[in-house]
């Protein structure tokens, strides 16, 4: 491709290949020498080499709590799978749904109401956690006062304040994915089960839904990674229950354990996991 | 049409428009309207004021954290699209298919990795008693414990680390659709490598650099955890701002002005950028 001589093109060629490698000492350096002290032998999370070890993983001795031994941080992967399992359900739905309004149907304003669903994706996480807790301060302030016995306590600080403000983006989200199947959809296919038949519910439920479904099971696992590792928004809207990553970034502040490292370690191999599932579903849909 | 399917049809849309409005508008719009009353309101009366927006203009504290936050998000774009672009072409133009897709693989794993942990990773190598610390020590370069972190350029390693996937892909995008034989052309037509790229390369790539300039602008500005985790007490990012206005002073208005202004100035920068190099975002999209 380079119309130079052949020792000058090989060089280049090296420089090329050389440069890729620094990439990838840069994006992946950092995560190999994380879970390589993950199970180093020394307290104090860094080098040097001490002996491989489980300890930061699975020991409750007075001076090594593991991260299975760690009632807190167990408590926290319960509450952030418990959070990231409510907002997957609850994206997905309304992804499906955001699908069909804006393929199926037409209506006053709906390039309008299209751009403002992508808002969320946009703001900043802290401006959007900060507005919903501003907002849903004063609704569960005003049910408080009208219905009396802490009728607002669900709109505090907590559990769903943190489900509802995760669904403000990760619903885009899903709804993009969502959407961008079923604009290929064939609609003579439902027009065909319905001459066959099929009412117009069914039609949609057996042969449209189907047709979506690895859209939605792509959709389904990118929401809950977006949920597992959300932490701008969720910071705000956060209560006596944070997830790992509130956790997590409370304990920082004060200092590192090499515990850290295999909560690191831990995350990494979900968050990677579902991550490679989701970008294989991206490449067979096209949209990656 | 028979008058009954009419209805059904529009009863059809009524039922899929309400969940859609009930979610954008209850956690997106109302929130975002009460932000912005709130930011024209007294802490203590509720009257209109424009206080809050004056202790902004009028604090030269405040108004350095913003000038900051804006110039180190500006630098650390222009570094990551610097680091990028080349890596990109590398990727699209130079690799054969095996390796691109390892390469990609490479890049996109990172960023499936949350945000905290990735700047735990670089507080891993930067602390006093961190990696590169040791490194240095066990070389013989130096003999003492040297922190690295809580220094202005931490913040922007950690930064550029986030970001590159960002603007790496929407730059690989658009170079995807450069025909090599167009490269070609360019190099049998006299060019040589920097005038090629000049000419054919970056031209090309231009709608991709300016969708991945724009989002790794607007993450910038919006980060929390890599700026202050990085940085620390020395961090001064305006979204550390908004933080202590709402959490720590439990200023609401206060803080829902500083809220307002960074979408302002964020959606005005990006308009004006748009505007001076005539990029239209929705045909780069």
């Amino acid at each position: 491709m380079f119309a130079a001589s052949n020792s000058q093109k090989s060089l280049s060629r090296w420089l090329f290949y050389a440069y890729i490698l620094l990439i990838l000492v840069f994006t992946l350096g950092p995560l190999v020498i994380v879970t390589i002290l993950a199970f180093n032998n020394n307290p104090s999370a860094s080098f040097p080499w001490q002996g491989f070890t489980l300890d930061w993983f699975k020991s409750s001795t007075p001076d090594r709590v593991g991260l299975f031994d760690d009632a807190r941080m167990m408590a926290a992967v319960v509450s952030s799978v418990k959070v990231a399992v409510a907002v997957t359900l609850i994206s997905v739905i309304l992804g499906v749904n955001n699908a069909f309004l804006f393929v199926r149907e037409k209506f006053v304003g709906k390039e309008f109401l299209y751009m403002l669903m992508l808002g969320p994706l946009v703001v900043p996480g802290v401006v959007l956690g900060t507005s919903i807790l501003a907002f849903s301060h004063g609704i569960a302030n005003a049910l408080d006062s009208a219905l009396g016995n802490g009728a607002g306590t669900f709109l505090r600080p907590g559990f769903w304040l943190v489900v509802l403000g995760q669904v403000s983006f990760v619903a885009t989200t899903t709804t993009l994915v969502i959407t961008a199947r079923l604009k290929r959809f064939d609609l003579s296919l439902e027009e065909a089960a319905m001459d066959l038949g099929a009412t117009r519910s069914a039609a949609v439920l057996h042969v449209t839904l189907r047709f979506l479904g690895p859209a939605i099971f792509g959709a389904a696992i990118i929401a809950f990674l977006f949920s597992f590792e959300n932490f701008n928004t969720t910071y705000f809207l956060s209560g006596p229950d944070p997830t790992v990553p509130i956790i997590l970034y409370s304990r920082l502040r004060f200092g590192i354990s090499p515990e850290i490292n295999a909560v690191s370690v831990l995350m990494m191999v979900t968050t990677g996991l579902l991550g490679l599932a989701a970008s294989a579903f991206q490449k067979e849909e096209g949209l990656a | 049409m028979h008058l009954s399917t009419r209805f059904r049809r529009g009863q059809r849309l009524w039922l899929l428009l309400l969940p859609t409005l009930l979610w954008i508008g209850l956690l997106f719009v109302l929130p975002h309207i009460k932000l912005f009353l709130l930011s024209f309101m007294d802490r203590r009366s509720g009257a209109f004021t424009l206080a809050n927006y004056a202790a902004f203009f009028n604090s030269s504290l405040y108004r350095n954290v913003f000038v900051r936050t804006t110039t180190f998000s500006i630098v650390t774009t222009l570094l990551t699209l610097f680091i990028s672009f080349p890596a990109a072409f590398i990727i699209t133009k130079v690799l054969g298919r095996k390796m691109k897709a390892l390469a990609l693989i490479a890049i996109v794993l990172p960023y499936w990795v949350s945000e905290l942990i990735q700047a735990f990773t670089w507080m891993i190598l930067f602390r006093e008693t961190g990696v590169l610390s040791y490194l240095l020590q066990y070389l013989g370069i130096t003999h003492h414990n040297i922190e690295f972190l809580y220094h202005n350029s931490t913040i922007v390693v950690g930064l550029v680390y986030t970001s590159l996937l960002f603007m790496t892909i929407p730059i690989i995008n658009s170079l995807d659709t450069l025909d090599d034989s167009l490269i070609e052309a360019a190099y049998d037509l006299g060019g040589d490598f920097w005038s090629t790229m000049r000419e054919i390369i970056i031209p090309h790539a231009a709608p991709g650099i300016m969708v991945g300039s724009i989002m790794v602008f607007m993450l910038n500005l919006g980060n929390y955890v890599t700026v202050t985790l990085l940085g620390g007490k020395n961090s001064l990012w305006f979204t550390e701002s908004i933080y202590n206005q709402f959490i720590v002073r439990f200023n609401q208005n206060q803080g829902a002005a500083f809220g307002v202004i960074l979408l302002t100035f964020s959606v005005l920068f990006v308009w004006i950028v748009l505007k001076i190099t005539k990029q239209d975002l929705t045909e780069a999209m």
